[in-house]
């Protein structure tokens, strides 16, 4: 498959893995946009390997800039609105984990969603992340840890800011 | 199966369940987790998790995607935002005029990665230009200094020779960098003042030069190619303006004139920022 092609059947995944991030279906989008411009870009720079996890690490390092923006403006950070209706799945189950998610360190939640959601390699997220394997091993770890102790309803005071 | 009844560490646990195992090893686990209710109970809970996770958000790959994400449509429009980013380059240096050609300040918007970057390398310049015994890792008469700082950063690096600003390289240290290690290369003028070049991959393509003052300091950045470049020193403009004219020469030797545009300049503003800034270079 040529460069394009790869891009073009990556889509659909970027548009998951982007609402798994940001948990609301616009910004996921605008979030996958910039993912393609840059991609089509800089495909000079692209030198052979994996396209899709090049992909996967364009975005990731786009929604960082995106959390940091957001961090340094707080009054334009929509806290998630519990009742806004969302097209993926409204059942309750589906809300807990969302929330489970939310509560975690970005770099562990990237980490978790590229391994269960994704379905990359320790290997692949870790070239995403820039960072060892063991590193990724940790943050998943971590990550899982959190989230049982939030289902098993050890929740904490975030649970209902409005 | 040589270690079938060693333990069963967490990690193996977590290499079963993403289905990342051995498949020698994988009868052991289910061995082990037969015999040990806990770690079943945590590998069920794991399993529950990643199946809700994807129970939540698997469909959204199957949704029809939107057009403005197809290539087709953000082929069709990068071609004017190329033409809008360009002609904005070139009316910043219009504006700059006598005083300059620098566009001072970014985008209202979120911060840039080069901003962040910028920062990055202010912070480091900051911190090293301070250190009278130390302010350098690796010396620049040791010959390793380039080979190494070349291949963590990942591209051929050269420390360009500032003589002519009375600059002379004492050497470099490697630093965490935004995405991807970073080299920062430090001069020392008779007077003892520093300037620092701060060098790292980037994804963003290619932007134009761009001055900012943080405290007392001033920093010009740009990228090209796949790598950032800041420049960093007292708030001097036309002073850095110089040594990053100086580094840019350098950089254009590096990368063949070949090499196509990353942000193709419109067909009726030719001079991009970049084709004047070597003109004037030279």
């Amino acid at each position: 498959m040529s460069f394009r092609q790869d891009i073009e059947a990556a889509i659909p995944a970027l548009r998951r893995y982007a609402r798994s991030l940001t948990r609301e279906a616009e910004s996921a989008d605008d979030l996958v946009q910039d993912t393609l411009v840059r991609a089509l870009r800089s495909e000079h720079l692209f030198h052979g390997g994996d396209v899709r996890s090049w992909l996967y690490t364009i975005l990731t390092n786009l929604n960082r800039n995106r959390l940091r923006s957001l961090a340094r403006r707080p009054t334009l950070t929509s806290i998630e609105d519990d009742d806004a209706p969302d097209a993926a799945g409204p059942e309750a189950g589906g809300r807990d984990i969302e929330r489970a998610l939310a509560l975690l360190v970005e770099d562990q939640r990237t980490a978790l969603l590229l391994v269960v959601l994704e379905g990359l390699t320790y290997r692949e997220v870790a070239e995403v992340q820039g960072v060892p394997i063991g590193t990724v091993m940790s943050r998943l770890s971590r990550a899982r840890v959190q989230i049982k102790a939030y289902l098993d309803g050890e929740r904490p005071a975030l649970r209902r800011i409005k | 199966m040589i270690d079938h009844n060693s333990p069963v560490t967490e990690d193996e646990l977590h290499v079963y369940v993403d289905g990342e195992l051995a498949a020698d090893r994988r009868a052991a686990i289910e061995t082990w987790l037969a015999n040990h209710p806990e770690d079943a109970a945590r590998v069920a809970a794991w399993r529950a998790q990643a199946e809700a996770i994807r129970a939540r958000y698997g469909a959204v790959a199957n949704e029809p995607v939107p057009e403005r994400l197809t290539l087709a449509y953000i082929t069709r429009t990068r071609r004017s935002w190329a033409g809008i980013a360009a002609a904005a380059a070139v009316a910043a240096f219009v504006i700059g005029g006598a005083s300059g050609w620098i566009a001072r300040g970014a985008s209202a918007s979120a911060p840039s990665e080069m901003e962040v970057f910028a920062n990055e390398a202010i912070g480091a310049h900051r911190l090293y230009i301070g250190e009278v015994r130390h302010p350098i890792e690796v010396k620049a008469e040791e010959n390793h200094l380039l080979p190494w700082l070349s291949r963590r950063v990942g591209t051929a690096l050269r420390a360009p020779d500032l003589s002519t600003f009375d600059l002379k390289l004492l050497g470099g240290r490697l630093l965490p960098g935004v995405n991807a290690p970073a080299a920062l290369f430090m001069y020392e003028s008779g007077s003892g003042e520093r300037v620092t070049i701060y060098i790292s991959r980037t994804t963003e393509p290619r932007t134009s030069f761009r001055y900012k003052v943080s405290d007392k300091f001033g920093a010009l950045r740009w990228s090209e190619g796949g790598y950032g470049w800041v420049v960093s020193g007292p708030d001097d403009k036309p002073r850095l303006k110089g040594i990053a004219e100086r580094l840019y020469e350098q950089l254009d030797i590096r990368t063949p004139a070949s090499a196509p545009p990353a942000v193709a300049p419109p067909n009726t503003t030719r001079s991009s920022a970049d084709q004047l800034i070597s003109r004037r270079g030279s």
